[in-house]
């Protein structure tokens, strides 16, 4: 099992100026009923998306035609609140690979390493500056390079070092899944399981 | 080498840690529902492989089920589609699963403690963020995703980097009617619903010490709503107390052995935090949100600040949420007329919070205007009500017990709070929307619940305790 790989996304991006956005508005709980990981993409941000008609919000940057692209870039504390993996499915089968962000929760960074997104945290000076940006050329473009850990703002050229776990990083440049790596080490874990003493 | 209680558990359960990478840790216990399951089993089946250690997964369904005809098939299929693959998958996979026809059924974080499936000095782990719940026995306990549940499933490890630990110390005594709801809500409102970030939260001083299991657990639940990973308590008399005889604590010589261990787990004098907050109980009264995040929090008595010294994109987001809940800086919240009222959830469906709120109600009537769910943790919960004759006393007061759920705490099943009502609900989110499409939530103690169960609108409980 591999996930797609992750060199350099250069792309417009989606602006969502919103923070501690929750994974109940990423993806509602009633939506979460399905028993497999696809379809989540038409519900992503559901009741910010459509009105209690179903009707799309026409000022919603997901409706909003000026927008476009594979960045979704939103307020600090991005994907707070529940453990839902829904919420990267759904930002995924949306078509995103990249959520920037000045503040990301931790196991929504950890489900969307896992589905094989990055999750750029930038400083809140940069995400102002994206913001700003974005807002009088919304279809400014965004480099994001995972070899040299670089988001750059393809029209002035600035740019800004992000962190990443550097076994992270070589999983997602090879499309490596943890999953593999685990069952691999089966023999390791029953060296420990043999020498543990508690319950 | 002094050792914080947290790094003494962490540290004993790597199996390996990669360079500039994660730790592998080691799992002793796995939580499971039918919400965040299905696909880590379908994950199983693509790669042709069983549950490595099926006996020390624990299932129950809990998220989608119905709090009315329980004994009645599910009738809405997207409900009980779930929660009959939870139950193939773990009989396919040889776990242990309470369902629906089981006594002991409820919610995962209810079920598991009462039956003594959750111990000191354990990891654990489930796909649901408030796995933290666990914390109250003094084990690494915290929620994670789909992909780490079937990591876990595979091969019983994870991979965690190791987060940062904090200190939140308390001291004093609380008040009358002030509970541990109250405590950890206040706490979220001093250091926001990001403030935890990062870090693994250890809870100490004399306040903590004083809860019994039950307020201790309802503390360590809400601590993902500061984005702390988890919280835990140094186990004592009154942990090894609960666990006695509960049916998977260990028993005769194996508990003697397992008391050997578990009474190490404490932070060393003198042991190193990342960071450390003091707090005093007695300045803390009850709490009621006002906003659509956990910290978004205050004393019942304040009324709801304003936004306008905050950084833009910060007064962006407070007013949108007060907005959302069509309320204004300024405003005191008693007297606000509510429409329902939600005793349950994770983190106050436990029998003691049923305690709290028929000790509350007795003698009084529920007030006519109010719909009032009164959703039991567990069937042992609702057990223990009827056995202590709570039921009467509630019924008297005019209300009705539902049967175990995660119910409205987020409105997977029917019961849905309608748009633009308001709820007082004891659960731990009032995220827009959590309770039902445009519900309106304010996050509270089963005392504040139950009095406004009573008035009909948001009352400070401590102007009519019995």
């Amino acid at each position: 099992m591999s996930l797609q790989k992750f060199t350099v996304i250069e792309s417009a991006v989606v602006p969502v100026q919103v923070e501690n956005i929750d994974t109940d508005q990423i993806i509602p709980a009633r939506f979460l009923k399905a028993t497999t990981r696809e379809g989540f993409g038409d519900n992503l941000f559901r009741d910010w998306r459509y009105d209690t008609q179903n009707k799309p919000v026409q000022s919603f940057p997901l409706n909003d035609a000026r927008y476009s692209g594979s960045i979704l870039v939103a307020g600090k504390n991005f994907g707070c609140g529940s453990s839902r993996e829904h919420a990267a499915w759904a930002i995924a089968g949306a078509g995103f690979r990249v959520v920037v962000s000045s503040f990301f929760a931790d196991i929504f960074k950890n489900n969307a390493l896992n589905n094989g997104i990055l999750p750029v945290q930038v400083s809140d000076a940069f995400l102002s500056k994206i913001f700003a940006l974005v807002a009088v050329k919304p279809k400014t473009k965004i480099r994001v390079d995972l070899e040299k850990c670089e988001i750059t703002l393809a029209e002035t050229g600035e740019k800004e070092s992000f962190e990443i776990n550097a076994y992270k990083r070589t999983c997602l440049l090879n499309g490596y899944d943890d999953i593999d790596y685990l069952i691999a080490m089966k023999d390791q874990i029953e060296a420990f399981e043999a020498k543990k003493t508690w319950v | 080498m002094m050792q914080t209680l947290f790094d003494k558990i962490w540290d004993g359960h790597i199996v390996s840690s990669i360079k500039d990478g994660p730790d592998v840790l080691y799992i002793d216990r796995h939580l499971l529902h039918e919400v965040t399951s299905p696909q880590a089993f379908l994950g199983l089946d693509a790669r042709g492989i069983k549950a490595a250690r099926p006996g020390q997964s624990f299932a129950t369904c809990d998220h989608n089920v119905p709090t009315l005809n329980q004994e009645k098939p599910i009738e809405d299929p997207s409900c009980r589609i779930p929660v009959e693959k939870l139950a193939e998958n773990t009989a396919r996979h040889g776990i242990t699963h309470f369902g629906l026809n089981n006594p002991n059924q409820g919610v995962i974080h209810v079920m598991a403690p009462e039956q003594g499936i959750v111990l000191p000095g354990q990891t654990i782990v489930c796909g649901d963020s408030h796995t933290a719940t666990h914390g109250a026995f003094g084990s690494i306990a915290f929620g994670i995703g789909t992909s780490e549940v079937e990591m876990v499933l595979a091969s019983q490890c994870i991979m965690q980097p190791k987060p940062k630990k904090m200190l939140i110390s308390v001291e004093g005594v609380l008040g009358k009617g002030v509970t541990s709801k109250d405590l950890i809500l206040y706490v979220i409102s001093k250091i926001t619903a990001g403030g935890g970030t990062g870090y693994f939260i250890e809870y100490a001083g004399q306040t903590i010490r004083s809860l019994s299991m039950e307020a201790r657990m309802t503390l360590c639940n809400m601590s993902i709503e500061m984005g702390a990973r988890g919280g835990i308590i140094a186990p004592d008399e009154k942990t090894f107390e609960y666990l006695k005889g509960r049916p998977y604590a260990p028993k005769g010589a194996e508990w003697d052995q397992a008391m050997v261990y578990w009474k190490t787990l404490f932070s060393d004098e003198g042991a190193v935090f990342d960071k450390v907050l003091t707090f005093d109980a007695s300045e803390i009264t009850p709490m009621i949100t006002y906003g659509t995040n956990p910290g978004m929090g205050m004393k019942i008595g304040d009324s709801i600040p304003s936004g306008a010294n905050l950084a833009e994109s910060d007064r962006i987001s407070f007013e949108k949420a007060l907005k959302y809940m069509n309320l204004e800086s300024g405003q005191s919240l008693l007297g606000k007329k509510i429409q329902y009222v939600f005793l349950g959830s994770c983190t106050n469906g436990r029998i003691e919070d049923f305690r709290l709120f028929a000790g509350f109600v007795k003698g009084k009537q529920k007030h006519p205007d109010v719909v009032a769910w009164l959703v039991p943790g567990s069937g042992n919960v609702a057990r223990q009500i009827r056995e202590e004759g709570l039921d009467k006393i509630l019924t008297a007061a005019g209300f009705s017990l539902r049967q175990p759920g995660c119910s409205a705490c987020l409105a997977m099943n029917d019961d849905k709070v309608p748009s633009g009502m308001y709820a007082v609900s004891t659960s731990n989110r009032n995220f827009e929307g959590r309770q039902g499409p445009g519900s309106r939530t304010f996050l509270a103690s089963p005392l504040v619940a139950a009095a406004a169960a009573v008035t009909g609108q948001i009352t400070d409980p401590r102007n009519d305790l019995n």
